[in-house]
């Protein structure tokens, strides 16, 4: 199957990447170059194989469930691209 | 104290070499640091540093040298290095190459950062690299091309462009990198160096800016594998901070470096010799092999034959991982946030859109896709499917033989733009790389020669998990007959 314009706009949305119509033409395009790339994975036989999600098989390992470290708030508020009062600042979600 | 080298034969030595300068105090560190800073500040044309710090160098190299006045001692204390711009820096900036991370200080240093500052390595800053690893020639960087010293119509290799560029022109005598599908052995390649990528899992991901964490591997690029193998010993080790790091004792990587090659069993791809491989990388990799037959090694060839899917499985299993990860960039609590917007959704897709480059937001969106409802199973549960018939493949393989040997890439370095209008193009450039990052082994490459235009040829070497030593020495004992790794491009 090939992406139109509108399955762009809606990946894009899900995305969080604002995009304009010529984007999405251009991006339809790439896109469609690169999934007819991938399709070529749908010819192999894996009936019988488990998916790998990690190169040695391992797992999730777990730690106590105790405070090990203070994050320094100066460090990182530093980086915060609006903030008051120690706190971070976001456009106004609950009315 | 004896005769002070020439400050060009300084800045040629190994890291070993270096190392012995500093211990028979024939050179401090602040030396050291000062004479790498000057270069820096004379090939920023090349444009293979995005933060330099001379006062935080030299207090570092400072600080490197007191501990050798009070006794200390240690292969790396004194020595400068480099690092990616995707390690996250106390007291540098840390922009993974994005504008969406531009100014970004970090509260922390990363694992890999802090480990070898530990063993005194003295930082020289960062390294220019396509955006968040994303790429293949470093021409993704928001802030700029590198140039390939050894030709500067030529790219480095990406996505470690500037870690490459940075120890192929002597501005650092090794750097920091990471390979997620051949990010360091491509531009290792490309620029005529050693560049190693370890077994996934045994270098710490912690304050690795990530991309792909399942394939997300830190590395070194180094003028030989002597280099490597003792910079490992600082760098590689479990780290609790990192849930998939493996909790395996450290060893010494330089354990092998003499290992005797009779009976060595060296396993030949066929796959990799297929159509496509141009002549010439064909014939230098060649003559290397043969060189292991004199040196007594045993070619024998083995079948990967679903290796060349490595790159579709590769496209969608670190597309996946890469939407998810960029996800954190929303322009909330740190990085960019767009200038004027409606409402915290309309601030978020603006901001992503401005400060993520083109080939980011083609992952972002190619991974958002493949994990789609819908789509889950035919894309990124196949993939996954089929990244373990290719990592069996291997396995098969090293049933058959002790290391896999091969080209790095098909051709020499290719000039700039000559790629970055295809994407599949572009990607097709990891083609041998991909597969062993899949894998999550160790591989390597080395140089092995040269191509048209004087541009430079690797030669990869392929280990099973945590063989790295045994790599290392492999490469090694190549080095001690050969001189492709000690060349310097012309005016460096």
């Amino acid at each position: 199957m090939s992406l139109k314009l509108a399955d762009v706009h809606r990946i894009a949305l899900l995305a969080r990447i604002e995009i304009t119509d010529a984007q999405a033409q251009e991006s339809a395009d790439q896109l469609n170059d690169i999934l007819a790339m991938i399709e070529r994975i749908s010819r192999v036989d894996t009936t019988d194989v488990a998916p790998m999600s990690h190169p040695l098989d391992g797992v999730q390992r777990l730690r106590p469930d105790a405070v090990t470290e203070q994050p320094d708030r100066e460090r990182t508020m530093v980086n915060a691209p609006e903030q008051q009062d120690g706190l971070f600042l976001v456009p106004r979600v609950v009315e | 104290m004896s005769a002070t080298p020439k400050p060009a034969d300084l800045a040629h030595a190994s890291l070993a070499q270096l190392g012995g300068l500093l211990d028979r105090r024939e050179v401090s560190a602040v030396e050291l640091a000062t004479h790498f800073l000057g270069r820096i500040e004379r090939h920023r044309n090349i444009n293979a540093f995005l933060d330099v710090r001379p006062e935080v160098t030299l207090a570092q190299a400072r600080q490197a040298d007191a501990r050798r006045a009070q006794g200390e001692t240690g292969p790396l204390l004194g020595v400068p290095i480099a690092h990616k711009d995707v390690f996250v820096t106390r007291d540098w900036a840390t922009t993974a190459s994005s504008r969406i991370l531009e100014g970004y200080i970090s509260p922390f240093d990363a694992t890999v950062v802090e480990s070898l500052a530990q063993a005194g390595m003295v930082c020289l800053g960062k390294l220019n690299c396509d955006e968040f690893a994303m790429g293949s020639s470093n021409e993704n960087s928001a802030y700029g091309k590198v140039l390939n010293p050894w030709d500067h119509g030529a790219v480095p290799g990406g996505s470690s462009g500037g870690s490459a560029a940075a120890v192929a022109a002597r501005l650092a005598p090794i750097a920091s990198a990471t390979d997620t599908g051949g990010s360091i052995r491509e531009p290792a390649a490309f620029s005529g160096i050693t560049g190693t990528k370890p077994t996934y899992g045994r270098p710490s991901r912690w304050g690795m800016v990530a991309f792909a964490s399942s394939l997300d591997t830190a590395g070194l690029l180094t003028i030989d594998a002597q280099d490597c193998a003792l910079a490992f010993n600082a760098m590689l080790g479990f780290d609790p901070k990192d849930s998939t790091s493996v909790d395996r004792p450290r060893e010494d990587y330089t354990r092998a470096l003499d290992i005797d090659l009779k009976g060595l069993r060296i396993g030949v791809p066929t796959e990799f010799f297929a159509a496509g491989l141009e002549p010439e990388v064909e014939a230098a990799v060649r003559a290397a092999l043969r060189e292991y037959k004199d040196m007594g090694a045993t070619l024998v060839d083995v079948a990967l034959p679903n290796a060349a899917l490595g790159i579709p499985v590769y496209y969608v299993v670190a597309s996946a991982e890469a939407s998810s990860n960029l996800s954190r960039f929303d322009g909330v609590r740190f990085g960019l946030r767009a200038k004027q917007y409606d409402d915290l959704l309309d601030m978020m897709r603006k901001t992503r859109a401005q400060g993520f480059g083109a080939e980011v937001k083609r992952r972002i969106l190619v991974g958002t896709y493949v994990l789609s409802h819908g789509y889950y199973d035919a894309y990124f549960l196949q993939a996954s499917r089929v990244r373990r018939v290719i990592a069996n493949e291997f396995q098969q393989a090293f049933s058959q033989c002790d290391i896999i040997a091969g080209p790095v890439t098909s051709g020499v370095a290719f000039g700039f733009g000559e790629k970055s209008a295809d994407p599949v193009a572009m990607y097709l450039a990891d083609l041998y790389t991909v597969p062993s990052s899949l894998a999550g082994i160790p591989a390597m490459s080395i140089p092995c020669g040269f191509g048209r235009l004087g541009r430079p040829i690797g030669l990869q070497l392929m280990a099973n998990h945590f063989d790295e030593a045994r790599m290392l020495g492999v490469a090694h004992r190549y080095q001690a007959v050969t001189d492709w790794h000690t060349r310097v491009p012309a005016g460096y």
